[in-house]
């Protein structure tokens, strides 16, 4: 490392990358602090941990991150991380990567790794527009929000992505924003523990597009707003916590349910053909 | 003496019929040493606002990138929270553990 003062989290990620891409004010390198916090406090075996993104600001975590980590093809990193955890089923699958990447491109691959409940962890970081491409907006963009693309407001409705996970099976299904650190962190810890197919969505500051357009201020005020207007309720509906442009942020633990995954339910092939045989 | 009203205004000092209580000695109240990376830092100002103990303000100087990185201004205050250290995004504040302070 180039200088010689080690931050503690510096054995987690490739310090010598530092500093990251990120805007100042951006939530990103919050959100990944809380990330590498939870893995180190699960006490997961860190070479059987495995992160995977898309592509996009948040798609530059894995590179940064020091364990198994790999930066695929725009919208297939759930795929890639289906692959993985079947092919290894002992490794912890993490895929950890933006709005636009997971349900715009990658929608698809999302809903069915969640109706068949594979044994991976996504983190979603929602900050409701393409951040990278110069601020397009995209599925996740409240109603009347501006971007590049929509200069007069955005007049298309948005997904809610928690209603969307639960309603696709997901097996826990959280949502926090950057400024939450410690519920967050703790939330992560919790999701790479559980057997199944979890979803966490981080509502995070995106100062330099999503910000400037819509004159949230910098991203300390993005994070003040968030402390202000964020509501904790766990347990509703995942329905009820909708989000709107200059509202209220409903944030908690909204499923957290057990059942069988998409391993444990795949009938054992090779007794199957003995079976046959007789 | 009117007790509601307190003589000593002051509360971050004990009044002035406070006693001293006999287990005093025994909870201590814990401290920590800021340890800050000022070429890391991008001046997002989330440590300056978000420390519950006011430990950090502006600094005038810059770092070689131009940003102004936060300056400890109450060493004393820190409590060893650490949310400083979890909510910098760019690796650039850490907390060691420091001896602890007397509650009096
Ligand atoms: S463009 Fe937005 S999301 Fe990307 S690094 Fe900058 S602030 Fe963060
Ligand atoms: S550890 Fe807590 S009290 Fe100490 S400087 Fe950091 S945020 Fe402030
Ligand atoms: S939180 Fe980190 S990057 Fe932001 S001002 Fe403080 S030290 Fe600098």
């Amino acid at each position: 490392m180039s200088m010689n003062e080690i931050h503690p989290m510096d054995k987690l990620i490739r310090a010598d990358r530092m500093p990251h891409i990120w805007c100042s004010g951006c939530g990103l390198g919050t959100n990944f602090i809380c990330y590498l916090t939870a893995m180190e406090k699960s006490g997961l075996d860190l070479n059987k941990c495995v992160i995977v993104s898309g592509i996009g600001c948040t798609g530059r975590i894995p590179g940064y991150t020091n364990i198994d980590s790999f930066h695929t093809t725009h919208g297939r990193a759930i795929p890639f991380a289906l692959g993985l955890k079947l092919a290894n089923p002992e490794l912890t699958v993490t895929v950890f990567s933006g709005d636009g990447d997971l349900f715009a491109i990658g929608g698809n691959h999302f809903i069915h790794a969640a109706r068949r409940n594979v044994d991976i962890n996504i983190i979603c970081v929602n900050n409701f527009n393409y951040g990278m491409t110069g601020g397009q907006f995209g599925p996740t963009t409240p109603l009347d929000a501006k971007t590049t693309t929509s200069p007069y407001g955005n007049y298309e409705h948005p997904f809610n992505l928690v209603d969307l996970a639960a309603a696709s099976g997901a097996v826990y299904v959280a949502r926090w924003t950057s400024i939450h650190v410690r519920r967050l962190s703790k939330s992560i810890e919790e999701a790479l523990l559980k057997k199944g197919f979890t979803f966490i969505e981080i509502i995070s500051p995106c100062p330099t597009n999503y910000g400037r357009r819509n004159k949230l201020g910098d991203g300390l005020d993005e994070m003040k707003y968030y402390r202000e207007h964020s509501i904790i309720k766990h347990g509703i509906n995942p329905k009820e916590a909708d989000l709107s442009f200059n509202g209220e942020i409903v944030v908690g633990k909204f499923v957290d349910i057990d059942k069988p995954t998409f391993l444990d339910n795949q009938p054992d092939m090779s007794q199957m053909s003995v079976n046959n045989k007789k | 003496m009117n007790l509601s009203e307190p003589k000593n205004k002051d509360i971050s000092k004990p009044p002035d019929y406070w006693r001293k209580p006999l287990d005093v000695e025994k909870y201590k109240i814990p401290h920590g040493a800021v340890h800050i990376i000022i070429e890391r830092c991008k001046g997002c100002e989330f440590c300056i606002e978000f420390c519950p103990q006011k430990v950090f303000e502006v600094s005038d100087e810059f770092n070689s990138k131009g940003y102004h990185p936060p300056k400890i201004v109450s060493h004393d205050k820190c409590v060893n929270c650490k949310l400083c250290e979890l909510i910098c995004p760019e690796f650039a504040i850490y907390i060691t553990e420091d001896e602890p302070m007397n509650i009096i």
